[in-house]
Formats: structure tokens, sequence, C-alpha cells
């Protein structure tokens, strides 16, 4: 600091458009970190008012006097309402099952292609890996409608298994299209090492490439479970009756009850179902942005 | 023991068979395993996005008790479903509220999340990853869920917003009771969610531009705004294009967001494809109506998904 003053006042004929620059750069700064507090705080308002709401009491939710942005008497009823209501232990319940049956075959069956189709070259692999970033592109809702008849038609309608069984469309594609990615950047000489060695593929897979793209294999069961978790539009088609919904459809319709509305259970509820993805974010949040934007960079 | 297991078969299989025979024993095996190995990925994609998209069509030509086709008056049997809908005014509704919601949205959001990406890229890096981990989190929040508060949030009686605007002195908006309010309310909602995700992407494709061609314009005397035109943004096109395309998609085909803030209303004039397909085909129950509205959409994505491939493959092509 002090030295590039001392220079501006030396030869400021030579160094007054460094000095000029030098402050164009403080004012982006500034401008930069004001712009960012102003998003930060639109960003986070939603949830932070629901956080709010969750610690009023009804009769404080319903006073129309007063700003509702302050918690005058705060409480965790609502919340251990929830915790304690058998119903909203179902959701969570089955929304566990669902994410953890549908992550650990999303993860078998996309690691499995994955690594065939980035290492075993065949007839036909590269129209599959095209087909599989393709059918990445497919949003749920083309396809619900077929979807309700075909599970209705197994009856799978109205349980957590017709949700097993649909949900790999949303995960599958994008994991295997990321593994892909990642198996290809793993360099040919290990796999010629090992194979020189006498390893056999599935070796291979279990001791080269799995440890090696590991960091990989985190993001894609990552992207597995927020969206299985997140899913709403088949839970919403296929499931009708309470016991069975997951926590995205539970917390929407049931604790939504005609014209009644408890917004301190309903946004506890939200906010309740909201923590497990929040709290993955939180603590793999490098692994979650390497999935998010693996998407288009790699593969 | 281990090992004895490990080497018996070697040793049975390796004597003098020479080594053409092995080569060629290794190529079938390895073709057989990745056949075995894609056999999963292969029922999935057939099974439940090929097979259900082939139904769907045929789904989409029957009449509403599924016993036949359905009659055409001007399309031939089996585009009944397609005519009627043509010819209603709310489908036509549904296709303009669609185009206006995903391209507004995914304007906004590229603009927003561009911004913001900028802004981040400008401040020192140390802080950089706990200001992108707060401005991520509306991304990491299951939407349906998020969108409960910001229902409640715009509720007529108590909306918080609506309180803030009359401190400021702004009179009370009807958020989801008018027409283009809720209309707004939803690409608000919408852009709220997406924009971090773009911001992700565009800080990501900002950080690949290498430093000294901003070195080498600002030799040249290039003002901030010619750097962003001539550098920053020919560099970002292909990642703009390719999440650009890849939100027009996903917004194009939303529901969530829709189905929690309006439910269609006020008078169906909020519907979405996605929300008006579920409400005709699951609530109404005209399974194959439902299924012909859905189709719909095809055109579009399909037109989105080619251009994301092809940018795909280019970029992948310049990366290597």
């Amino acid at each position: 600091m002090s030295a590039a003053a001392a220079t501006n006042r030396d030869m400021p004929s030579l160094y007054g458009t460094a000095g000029s620059l030098r402050s164009e750069r403080r004012w982006a700064l500034i401008w930069a970190y004001i712009s960012l507090i102003f998003s930060a705080i639109i960003l986070l308002t939603p949830p932070v008012y629901m956080l709010i709401t969750s610690l009023k009491t009804s009769a404080e939710i319903a006073d129309q006097k007063g700003n509702p942005w302050i918690v005058r008497n705060p409480t965790l009823d609502n919340y251990w309402e929830l915790i304690t209501n058998s119903l909203f232990q179902g959701f969570f319940i089955n929304s566990v099952i669902v994410t953890v049956v549908v992550v650990a075959l999303t993860m078998v069956i996309s690691i499995l292609a994955a690594f065939a189709l980035a290492r075993m070259r065949f007839w036909g692999s590269q129209v599959l890996a095209t087909g599989v970033f393709l059918t990445y592109l497919v949003p749920d809702t083309l396809l619900f409608i077929p979807l309700y008849q075909i599970v209705g038609g197994l009856g799978l309608l109205n349980s957590i298994w017709g949700l097993v069984l649909v949900y790999p469309t949303l995960t599958v594609p994008f994991c295997t299209w990321i593994m892909i990615g990642y198996f290809a950047s793993i360099p040919k000489e290990l796999d010629e090492a090992a194979l020189i060695d006498g390893a056999t593929w599935p070796q291979m897979l279990m001791k080269i490439f799995i440890p090696v793209a590991l960091p990989g294999i985190i993001a894609a069961t990552i992207f597995a479970f927020t969206v299985s978790w997140a899913a709403f539009v088949y839970p919403t088609a296929f499931i009708t009756t309470p016991d069975q919904m997951p926590l995205t459809i539970g917390v929407v319709s049931q604790l939504v009850r005609g014209d009644v509305f408890v917004w301190g259970q309903i946004t506890a509820g939200a906010l309740l179902a909201a923590l497990p993805p929040v709290i993955v974010y939180a603590f793999l949040m490098d692994y979650y942005i390497a999935g998010l934007t693996a998407g288009a960079t790699k593969g | 023991m281990a090992a004895d297991a490990s080497t018996a078969p070697n040793m049975s299989s390796a004597p003098n068979s020479g080594r053409a025979s092995s080569l060629q024993r290794l190529a079938r095996r390895r073709s057989t395993i990745a056949v075995l190995m894609t056999t999963p990925l292969l029922v999935v994609l057939i099974g439940l996005v090929a097979y259900p998209a082939g139904y769907g069509i045929y789904l989409s030509t029957l009449n509403r008790r599924m016993t036949g086709f359905m009659e055409g008056e001007w399309l031939p049997t089996g585009l009944g479903n397609f005519e009627i809908l043509l010819e209603s005014e709310t489908f036509w509704a549904v296709a303009w509220q669609s185009c206006i919601f995903a391209i507004t949205a995914v304007i906004l959001k590229a603009l927003v999340g561009f911004w913001l990406a900028h802004m981040l890229h400008h401040i020192p890096s140390k802080g950089q990853r706990k200001w992108r981990g707060m401005l991520l989190i509306p991304w990491v929040i299951p939407p349906a869920l998020s969108t409960l508060g910001w229902w409640w949030m715009f509720d007529p009686a108590y909306s918080s917003i609506n309180w803030l605007f009359q401190v400021v002195g702004i009179p009370a908006v009807p958020w989801l009771g008018e027409k283009w309010w809720a209309r707004l309310s939803i690409i608000i909602v919408n852009v709220w969610y997406g924009a971090p995700f773009f911001m992700i992407m565009y800080l990501a494709a900002l950080k690949s531009v290498p430093e000294q061609l901003y070195e080498a314009a600002a030799i040249d005397g290039a003002t901030s705004w010619q750097r962003l035109r001539y550098v920053t943004l020919p560099m970002m096109a292909n990642i703009i294009s390719i999440t650009v395309l890849f939100s027009l998609i996903v917004t194009f085909a939303n529901y969530d967001i829709v189905r929690v803030l309006t439910n269609g209303g006020p008078r169906d004039l909020t519907h979405v494809f996605a929300s008006y397909a579920f409400q005709v085909g699951i609530l109404s129950g005209n399974i194959p109506r439902g299924a012909a509205v859905s189709l719909f959409m095809f055109p579009i994505l399909a037109i989105c998904a080619f251009f994301v491939l092809r940018g795909v493959t280019r970029r992948n092509k310049e990366q290597m």
C-alpha cells in the first residue's frame, strides 16, 4: 500500500492511471459486496420467514396487528407436535426407505453401466452414452401419465414401492452420465497395468475405478439423494393415502387441511423436511457443486 | 488359502492353449461382461423411459374410457384428443402461459445468475466459498417445500410482503388473486429457486477464462464493458447456451411451483402444460387426454434437447 502510494507521489504522470485503476477496483469491490448482501437478503428471506412463522403460536400468527417479521413469544410447540405426530413420522420413514433404496439401486446401476461405457468399447456403446444423456433431459412431467398406468397395472399405485420403481428414471441417467465422465478421466495406463498384473474386470472396477473416482461417486450419490428426497410429481400422482406418502407430498397435502391453515405447523414441517438435503449440502458442499457443474462441463 | 483360491482358476485356464485363443476369450469375456454391466441401465431406459414414451403416445389416441380410439371430426380417428385440445380456449391459454412463464423465467434466471456470478468473481477468493454456500441455499431446499413458504408470504390476508410494502407506502398487491400478479408470483418463485444454479454454472465458467486474456485486454485499454463483451461473453457462450436451453426444458416442464402456489388458479389462468396435464389426466380421470396434453411439450423439449446435446458435444471436443 505505502509503496504504491510513494510511487504515485514520485511519478504522478506515469502512474496516475494505475491509481485510478486501483480506485476503480476498490469501487467495484464495494459494489460487489453491496449487491451480494442485497441478493443474500432476498434469497434467504423465504426460509428465514418460514423459520419465524414456525416459532410462533397459532394465536400470534392469526393476530393481524403488528409486525409479522418478529416473534413475540417464541415456542417450539409446532416442531414438538410434528415430531410426536405418528403421521409425520410415517412420512419421514417412507421418505427414508424410498430414498435409501433408490440411491443404492441408482449407484449400482450407474457405476456398472458407466464403467462398461467408459472403458469397454462395444457395439452401440457410443449411441447408448448419448441416449443416457438424452434421457436425462426428459422431464418427469412428460411421462408421468403413462407411468401412472404402468404402475397401476403392476398394482403398485398407492405404495412406496411404486415410487422406488419409477424414481430411477430421475436419478440413473444423470448419475451414469457424470460417472462416465469421471471414469473416462482415469488414465488408461492404470487399467493396462492392472490387466498385465492379471486383474479381472470386476477386480479392476472395485480396486481401481471406484477408489480413484470416489469424489465423482460421492457427487452422484448426493445428486441421487437430493432428487429422490425432493421428488414431487410422481408421489403426487401415485400416492393418495397418507400412510404411504413421503415427506414432500405429505407436508404439502396433509398439513394443509380444508380452509384451516395451521401455518406454524406447515412451515415447521416444511423446514424439517428440507433439513436432510440442507445438512448434506452443508457438510459436502464442494462435492455437491462438483456434481452440479459436472452435467454440462464433464462427460 | 486366499492366495490358493485366486491362483487356481488362472492355473487351469492359462496353459498352452495359445496366445490367439486366450486373447479371443478375453475379448469374448469383455463384451459379455460389458453387456451384463449395462443390462440394468438398459432395463431402466427401455422399461421406464422408452416404453412409457411409446405407451403415452398410444394412450393419447384412446377415448376417455380407453375402450377404443378417440374419434376426430376433422383430424383422423385416434387424434381426437389433440383436436379437442386445439379447439379449446383453456388449452391455448395453458400453452401461452407455459411459454410466457418459461421464457421470462429463464431470461431472468440467466441475467440474475450472471450478475451474481460476476459479483462473486470480483471478491477475494477466500470469501467466495462462504458466499457461494449461502447463495445456493434456495436451490438446495426441495422446491415444493420452499414454495409453501412463498405461498404463506403471498397469503391474501397475512402477506408479510404486503406488510413491508405498507411500511414503505406501496399499496397492497393481490399476489395470487389476480391473473397477472399470480403469473408474476410464479415467475418470482421460479427465479428465486433457479438463479443460484445459473450462478454456480457461470462462476465455474468465469473461473475457466484465462487471466492472460483480461491482462491483454487491459493493456489494449479495454474498458470493463469491452472486457465483458469481447472476452468474457465469447469465452462463456457455449456454457451460457447449454444452461439456458437446459433450464428452458426444466422450466417449461415445471410442476411443483404451480401446483403448490396457485394450483392453476385463478380460473385456470396460471396452469402450465404439466399442471394442466395433471388436472385433466389424474384429477379429472381423463387419462388419454392428459397424456395428449403432456405430449404437446415434446416438440419444444426435443428442439432444446438437440441443441443442448450439440453444445455439450462441442464443449467436450474443445476440452480434449
